[in-house]
């Protein structure tokens, strides 16, 4: 199974407990910040008269984990995108490269890591839900299988379509994500990123890397060859320029 | 002049930049404590906005691409055995070398847990490009350091060891060069992952072969430029017959790449916001001016070309806009997409200052102690 979260902006009060069970659940230090850092994985902001909440996405095909070098990023199969600190050497490829500027980094410390939000995946593993949708009292993050909350999103649209914007966000963007949001208001207004591609980006650079091995054969072969038809015409040349040599 | 007050005009001048990089090295000291101690935020001006900043576009991008000149004259010289560019390839080979240890010192700076290195060797993950990097770096240093090693052997008459070396060299260039070619391209690789990042004027597929193409003619701009340099600091140099040929090459190489920038702006649509102006549009008019027309346009006449102040004014040239490339696709490209404006620091700056300062210095004791450059005197028996 495929866990995820629906979080629909419209039945968001904005109350921040989220926020905060996510600093407990994951052991972060406190305040809650403004936006979300190394150390706040995730935030709730009123923007455009809607509370909208920034957390990872967890994509189905995630950027990070295809960027890291040392693979400190992971896919779990139900779901999280998680972070292995003990791996990473500080790169920052995945912060550069994630379409929803998620990871953070510790600018703060000597020795930093990155931080994002991990989905709870030592409460999944429990059987528990993310502490975030444990925790809303209204019900706007939902906790459960990706497939069932795709259609929830879907009926929610289909039942009252004057209340939402006819996009379930993250069901395509970067090839479909985890997390899905639903809004009142267009998301580019909630600042969100509307010009994320819909194939999944991994292909991107996979495309290049999968030729290496070909690539490496058909230039080898190839250098040899000249090396070796340009050294046969240099002793040719050399033979037939100077034969006094030769008889010595 | 003199032969003796030209001497005493040298040391002068060597004073001057001696004094400037101990002065750089003293804050550069200090830097460095306060980057290990404190933390990337406390000198640099990255942010989670904007992660890579100097170090990458600068030191890495750039110590990488002005590196090329080696794999590029060790291929002509051992694969296409073309012997008489031989007096070249030292040189070259040390340019390259140290580039290659510039990369690693500012990537030790840039790394967060720079400790955590060999982690690469360790946990594998083909599917990054940074992975690609990650081992190109390391084993193309090693096989720099292994073409370099007969002038060490030279140096301390070692023959047996310089044998072997002339035994395998041929397989050690011709890895060299696959090496480079995957290291350079897979730096253009780097920025596939973020089309919608990277502004459309730097942004194409074709990033990989743009930058092996653009490292190539500004790493033959760099050996131009180095026995220039070398030339004013020490009397070593190389003759004009074997520079002028490289700089045609280097017309070709910047024309093809020039031509490909063209072709591509044309194909993606984004010549329209080459015409609309701005930010942007002057950042690539600058870097194509500078990088491409400037040395291409120089360089076509012969006067230019066999005078050894042009060449070097021309392969500066394309040096810079090499710099201006790098740091446009790295900085420029991104600034819009991601919101905010970054300026390194004056620590970042000064770490950068320091590396290539510890190159010049290291360029200059090799040259000095090393038969890099041919021996004057032989030169003229010749």
């Amino acid at each position: 199974v495929s866990i995820g979260l629906l979080f629909d902006s419209t039945r968001c009060i904005g109350c921040g407990a989220c926020s905060i069970a996510c600093k407990e659940a994951n052991g972060l230090p406190l305040p809650i910040e403004e936006r979300t850092t190394a150390y706040t994985w995730t935030v709730v902001k009123e923007i455009a008269g809607a509370n909208v909440r920034r957390l990872c996405f967890h994509c189905l095909e995630p950027t990070c984990v295809s960027v890291c070098p040392v693979a400190a990023l992971r896919k779990d199969s139900n779901g999280p995108v998680v972070y292995d600190a003990d791996r990473c050497i500080g790169c920052r490829y995945c912060i550069m490269a994630c379409p929803f500027d998620v990871p953070k980094y510790q600018w703060d410390r000597a020795i930093p890591t990155v931080g994002k939000c991990i989905l709870c995946a030592d409460r999944l593993a429990e059987g528990l839900p993310t502490a975030c949708a444990a925790v809303c009292p209204t019900g706007a993050t939902l906790f459960g299988e990706r497939e069932g909350l795709v259609r929830e999103a879907q009926r929610r649209i289909a039942a009252s379509p004057d209340a939402y914007i006819d996009h379930v966000y993250g069901l395509t963007e970067a090839g479909g994500t985890s997390v899905l949001m639903l809004s009142a208001v267009p998301f580019e207004q909630l600042g969100m990123k509307t010009d994320v591609p819909r194939q999944p980006l991994p292909l991107l650079t996979w495309q290049v890397l999968s030729k290496i091995p070909s690539f490496v054969a058909v230039c080898g072969v190839f250098l040899f060859g000249v090396h070796w038809i340009t050294k046969r015409r240099e002793i040719v040349r050399a033979a037939e320029g100077e034969p006094e040599e030769r008889e010595e | 002049m003199s032969a003796a007050a030209l001497m005493r005009a040298a040391a002068r001048r060597l004073g001057f930049w001696e004094a400037v990089l101990a002065v750089i090295l003293v804050f550069f000291a200090g830097v460095t404590v306060l980057r290990f101690t404190r933390g990337l935020g406390a000198v640099t001006n990255l942010s989670d906005e904007f992660p890579w900043g100097l170090w990458i576009g600068f030191d890495v991008l750039c110590g990488v691409g002005l590196a090329a000149g080696a794999f590029t004259l060790t291929a002509i010289v051992h694969v296409f055995n073309l012997h008489r560019f031989e007096p070249i390839v030292r040189p070259a080979l040390l340019t390259g070398l140290l580039g290659y240890l510039l990369v690693i010192a500012g990537l030790i700076f840039d790394l967060g847990q720079p400790w955590r290195i060999w982690h690469a060797l360790v946990f594998w993950n083909p599917h990054s490009v940074m992975f690609e990097v990650a081992w190109c770096v390391m084993l193309y240093t090693t096989v720099l350091a292994l073409e370099f090693s007969p002038a060490v052997l030279e140096r301390l008459r070692l023959e047996r060891p310089q044998r072997l070396m002339r035994a395998v060299m041929t397989p050690l260039v011709i890895c060299g060069v696959i090496l480079s070619t995957l290291h350079q391209s897979s730096l253009g690789s780097l920025y596939l992952i973020v089309p919608a990042k990277l502004h459309p004027l730097w942004y194409t597929p074709l990033l990989p072969y743009l930058f092996l193409i653009s490292a190539i003619g500004a790493g033959i701009g760099m050996v131009i430029l180095e026995s220039h340099l070398s030339e004013r600091a020490f009397g070593r140099r190389l003759e004009i017959d074997l520079l002028e040929p490289l700089a045609r090459a280097m017309v070709v190489v910047l024309g093809v790449y020039g031509l490909l920038r063209a072709i591509v702006i044309a194909q993606s649509g984004a010549a329209g916001l080459l015409l609309e102006g701005g930010y942007e549009a002057t950042m690539f008019g600058l870097e194509m001016a500078v990088g491409v027309v400037l040395p291409v346009g120089l360089l076509l006449c012969e006067r230019v070309r066999t005078n050894r102040t042009g060449l070097a004014a021309a392969s500066l040239a394309a040096v810079l806009g090499f710099v201006m490339n790098r740091l446009n696709v790295s900085v420029t490209g991104m600034e819009r997409a991601v919101g905010v404006q970054y300026v390194p620091s004056w620590m970042e700056i000064v770490v950068s200052l320091g590396l290539v300062g510890l190159g010049f210095a290291l360029f200059a004791l090799a040259v000095r102690y090393l038969p890099v450059f041919p021996e004057p005197a032989r030169t003229r028996a010749r």
